[in-house]
C-alpha cells in the first residue's frame, strides 16, 4: 500500500476497504505528518506514514555555515526542545576542537536543558489530553510551560529559538534576576504540573482510552531503536544521562522513572515522573552551582583539525546523535543527526494496525513527534 | 382555523424562534466563560460587558463567511441535511412548557412527540455525511446514527418510567405531580389527569427517581452529542464527522441545533425530575430557567472535565449498563405503581440501582485506576499526600 492508486479496489472476497487520509492537514497529526490508513469500518487493517512535508536540508544546510552558524539551525530541528539540541551540537564541535567548557556554564546547561525538557513533556501531556477529547489539560499545561518560556526569554532573549549556547560555553552569563526567578517558578511549577496531573493521570475515562493500548513489547521496542519514555516506558532503564554520564550529571541524584507495560498511558505517566526528576535535578544544579567564566574561548572562529566525532545525549524525546565530520575548514563537512522522533516513530505502523481509528490518534499522541526533528 | 388563529400561531412561532436563538446565543456565551473559568482563562472579555455580544460577533462572522459546497457533494442532500437537523430541534419546543399556560401548543402526548422528534436529527447526520462525499464525513455519519440508536432506546426507556410514575404523557402534569397538591390540582383537572390523592408524588421526582435522572442526563448527554459522548464529530480523530464539509451559514445551523438539543435535554430534565416552572416567590418562568440552566451548566462542566470515550466503550455503556438500567427503571416504576407502594419505597429502588452501577463503575473503572495510582506511590483523589 503506497499511493491511492496502487491500492486494489476489492480483495478476493468482494469486500472494500476504505482508504482515509489523515493529515498533513489534520489536527492530530501534530505537524505535517500524514498516514494513509486502510479501515475496515472503524479498525484500521493497515497503516502507511508519509513524512517530508517539513524537510528544510538542515544537515546539507549546515555545510554551508560556520560551526557558530549551525547552532541556530540546530534551534530549528526538534522545536520543542530547543536548548538540548544546542547543547548536544556544541558538545560535538567542543569534543571536535578539545574545549572544555567552564563549570558553571555546564551548570547552567543542565538547568535550562532540563527546564526545556519539562517544558516539552508539559506540551506533550496537554496535547496528548487533547488528542483524547480532554480540553483542559492543555490550558494547564500551556500555563506551566508559559513559565518556563518567560524564563527562557529573560535568559535567551527568546522564547523558542535561543542560540544562547555557543562552542565552549553559552553566550553570555545568566542575567541578573535569574535566580529570583527561577526560585519563584519551580514551587509553582510543582503545584501547576500536581494541578494537571490530578486532572488527567488518574482519570477513568483518560485511563480507559490509554491503558493497554498501543501497546510495545520490550523487544519490539529495542528492535525498532526506541529511545526515550517510550523506551523506558517499556521497563528498559535507558537513559543516556546515565548510561553514558556527559556534561555534569554524574553529581546529581536522580532516578530513571520506568514503567513496565509500555502501552500509551505508560508513555504518558513516565513524562509525567520525569518533569519531577528533572525539577529534582535543576534544584541541585542551583545548590552546586558557582560563579566563575561561563565561556571558555570566546567567539574565535572554529577551525577544527580534520577529524570526526559522534556525540549523543538525553534529549526529551529520547537520544539524539550527532556525527560530525570536519576536513579542516570553518564549515562542517558534514553533520548526520539521529533524531530521536524519527525512530519512534518508525514503529507506528506495527503499534496501529488492528486498532481502532480513534486508538490510532492516540497511539500517534503517545509517541510524541516532532515533525520538524523527524524531515529535519 | 380562523385568519386570526393562524395570525396568532404565526406570531408565537416567531417569538419562540426568536426567544430560542437568544437562549442559544446565552448557551454559547455561558459556555465559553464557563469552560475559560475552568481553564484558568478570562473567556471573551472584548465585544460588549463581560465579552456578551461574543455570540453575536461570531454569528455574524459565520453568516457573511464563504459557503462552500464540495463540487463532488450531492447537491441536494448537502442542502437538506441541516434542514432536518434544525427542524426537529425547533419542534420540540413547540410542546415545552415554559410555565403553567406559556406553552405553544400543549399536547396529551407531548412527551412522546418530543422523544420521536429526537430521533429525526439523525437522519439529517446522516445525510449530511453521506452527502458531503467525504470519507471523514461518512465514518462520522455512521457513527452518528450507531451512537443515536443505541441511546435513543435508554431514553425512550426511561420516559416511560417517569410516565408510568406520574401516569400522563403530559409535560404539564409530569410538572404538576412534582408540585404540592393544592397548585397541582388545577392543573390535573384541567388536563382530565386520573391523578388520585393517594399517591400523589409532591417532590421533584430527583430526590424520588434518582435512577431515572441519571439515565436520561447519560442518555441526553449521548443523544445531544457532547463530551464525553462527543464522538460521531470527535475533533481529534474525524475533524468534526458529518460537518466536516460543512461551512458558514450552513454550519452555524447545525451549530444552533445542536446548542438547542443541549437546551432542550436541560429543559425536559428539569421539567421531568425538578419540577418544572414550580417554585418559591420568583415568578414561574424564572423558575424554568433556572432549573434549565442548572442542567446546562453541569452538561457544559462535565465537557472541560472528561475527555471522549472510545466507539466501542460508548457501544458497551449503552447496551450493556445503561440498556438493562433502564429496563430496571421502568420495571420499578411499574411495581411502585401497580401495588400503590409509598413513595419512599420507588426511592429505596432506584437509590439500589444507583448503587449496583455506582458498583460495578468502581470495580471497573475507579479500582484499577487506584491500583495504578498505589503501584507507582502516586497520590491519587484518595491519597493526595502520598508523593
Amino acid at each position: 500500500m503506497v499511493m491511492y492508486d496502487d491500492v486494489p479496489m476489492s480483495d478476493s472476497s468482494g469486500e472494500f476497504d476504505m482508504l482515509l487520509n489523515m493529515g498533513p492537514q489534520h489536527p492530530s497529526t501534530h505537524g505535517v505528518f500524514r498516514m494513509l490508513l486502510k479501515i475496515d469500518g472503524e479498525v484500521v487493517t493497515d497503516a502507511e506514514p508519509h513524512i517530508g512535508y517539513l524537510h528544510r536540508g538542515s544537515e546539507k544546510l549546515s555545510e554551508f555555515e560556520q560551526y557558530h552558524q549551525v547552532i541556530t539551525l540546530m534551534d530549528r530541528l526538534d522545536y520543542l526542545s530547543n536548548f538540548n539540541n544546542e547543547w548536544v551540537y556544541c558538545r560535538a564541535v567542543e569534543k571536535l576542537i578539545g574545549v572544555i567548557v567552564p563549570e558553571r556554564a555546564e551548570y547552567i546547561r543542565v538547568i535550562l536543558g532540563e527546564l526545556n525538557r519539562i517544558a516539552s513533556h508539559l506540551l506533550f501531556i496537554g496535547t496528548f489530553g487533547l488528542d483524547i477529547g480532554a480540553m483542559t489539560p492543555v490550558m494547564f499545561a500551556f500555563r506551566a510551560r508559559e513559565r518556563i518560556q518567560s524564563l527562557f526569554e529573560s535568559v535567551s532573549g527568546a522564547r523558542m529559538m535561543h542560540n544562547y549556547f555557543h562552542i565552549g560555553g553559552l553566550k553570555e552569563d545568566l542575567p541578573e534576576d535569574f535566580s529570583v526567578n527561577i526560585s519563584r517558578l519551580i514551587p509553582r511549577l510543582r503545584q501547576d504540573m500536581e494541578e494537571t496531573d490530578r486532572l488527567l493521570s488518574f482519570n477513568e475515562l483518560f485511563v480507559s482510552r490509554t491503558k493497554g493500548v498501543g501497546v510495545m513489547s520490550k523487544d519490539m521496542a529495542i528492535n525498532y531503536g526506541w529511545t526515550g519514555p517510550g523506551l523506558r516506558a517499556c521497563g528498559v532503564k535507558y537513559d543516556v544521562r546515565k548510561a553514558e554520564t556527559y556534561s555534569v550529571y554524574d553529581r546529581f541524584d536522580f532516578e530513571i522513572p520506568t514503567t513496565l507495560d509500555g502501552d500509551c498511558w505508560d508513555r504518558y505517566f513516565v513524562r509525567v515522573m520525569e518533569i519531577y526528576e528533572s525539577l529534582s535535578i535543576v534544584e541541585q544544579a542551583l545548590e552546586q552551582m558557582q560563579e566563575g567564566p561561563v565561556n571558555a574561548m570566546g567567539r574565535r572562529l572554529v577551525r577544527p583539525a580534520k577529524n570526526d566525532v559522534y556525540v549523543k545525549a538525553e534529549n526529551p524525546r529520547g537520544e539524539i546523535g550527532i556525527y560530525l565530520v570536519s576536513d579542516g575548514s570553518d564549515k562542517p563537512y558534514r553533520l548526520k543527526v539521529r533524531p530521536p522522533s524519527f525512530c519512534n516513530l518508525s514503529a507506528l505502523k506495527e503499534l496501529i494496525t488492528d486498532s481502532y481509528i480513534a486508538d490510532a490518534v492516540v497511539i500517534l499522541g503517545s509517541l510524541d513527534i516532532v515533525l520538524g526533528e523527524v524531515d529535519r | 382555523m380562523t385568519g386570526l388563529d393562524i395570525l396568532v400561531l404565526t406570531a408565537t412561532l416567531f417569538s419562540v424562534f426568536t426567544a430560542l436563538s437568544v437562549a442559544v446565543l446565552s448557551l454559547i456565551w455561558i459556555e465559553r466563560k464557563l469552560l475559560g473559568r475552568l481553564q484558568r482563562r478570562l473567556g471573551p472579555t472584548r465585544t460588549g460587558p463581560f465579552g456578551l455580544l461574543q455570540p453575536v460577533a461570531d454569528g455574524i462572522k459565520l453568516l457573511v463567511k464563504e459557503d462552500l459546497v464540495p463540487s463532488w457533494a450531492d447537491k441536494i442532500i448537502f442542502w437538506t441535511a441541516p434542514l432536518l437537523v434544525i427542524v426537529p430541534s425547533f419542534m420540540i419546543w413547540v410542546t415545552i412548557p415554559i410555565s403553567r399556560n406559556l406553552v405553544v401548543e400543549n399536547l396529551d402526548l407531548g412527551l412522546f412527540v418530543i422523544v420521536a422528534l429526537l430521533v429525526l436529527s439523525i437522519l439529517g447526520l446522516v445525510l449530511a455525511g453521506w452527502g458531503s462525499a467525504n470519507k471523514y464525513g461518512a465514518i462520522g455519519s455512521l457513527r452518528a446514527a450507531a451512537q443515536l440508536v443505541s441511546y435513543e432506546v435508554p431514553l425512550v426507556l426511561v420516559v416511560i418510567s417517569v410516565t408510568v410514575i406520574s401516569g400522563s404523557m403530559d409535560l404539564r402534569v409530569i410538572s404538576a405531580i412534582q408540585m404540592p397538591l393544592d397548585i397541582a390540582q388545577p392543573i390535573l383537572d384541567e388536563a382530565h389527569s386520573s391523578f388520585s390523592n393517594f399517591n400523589h408524588v409532591g417532590l421533584p421526582l430527583i430526590f424520588i427517581f434518582p435512577l431515572g435522572l441519571f439515565i436520561f442526563l447519560l442518555a441526553g448527554l449521548a443523544e445531544v452529542g457532547r463530551t464525553p459522548f462527543d464522538i460521531y464529530f470527535a475533533e481529534s480523530e474525524i475533524v468534526g464527522g458529518p460537518f466536516v464539509e460543512y461551512s458558514g451559514a450552513h454550519w452555524s445551523v447545525f451549530f444552533l441545533a445542536e446548542y438547542m438539543n443541549t437546551f432542550a435535554v436541560a429543559a425536559l430534565a428539569g421539567l421531568l425530575f425538578l419540577g418544572g416552572w414550580y417554585g418559591p416567590i420568583l415568578p414561574e418562568w424564572t423558575w424554568f430557567l433556572i432549573k434549565t440552566y442548572l442542567f446546562v451548566v453541569i452538561i457544559f462542566w462535565i465537557r472541560g472535565t472528561f475527555p471522549r470515550l472510545r466507539i466501542d466503550q460508548l457501544m458497551a455503556f449503552g447496551w450493556k449498563v445503561l440498556m438493562p438500567l433502564s429496563l430496571m427503571a421502568v420495571i420499578i416504576a411499574a411495581i411502585y405503581r401497580f401495588y400503590n407502594w409509598p413513595e419512599w419505597s420507588l426511592t429505596l429502588m432506584s437509590l439500589s440501582g444507583l448503587i449496583m452501577v455506582g458498583l460495578a463503575f468502581y470495580l471497573r473503572y475507579t479500582r484499577p485506576v487506584l491500583r495504578l495510582a498505589e503501584k507507582y506511590g502516586h497520590r491519587s483523589r484518595g491519597a493526595r499526600n502520598v508523593i
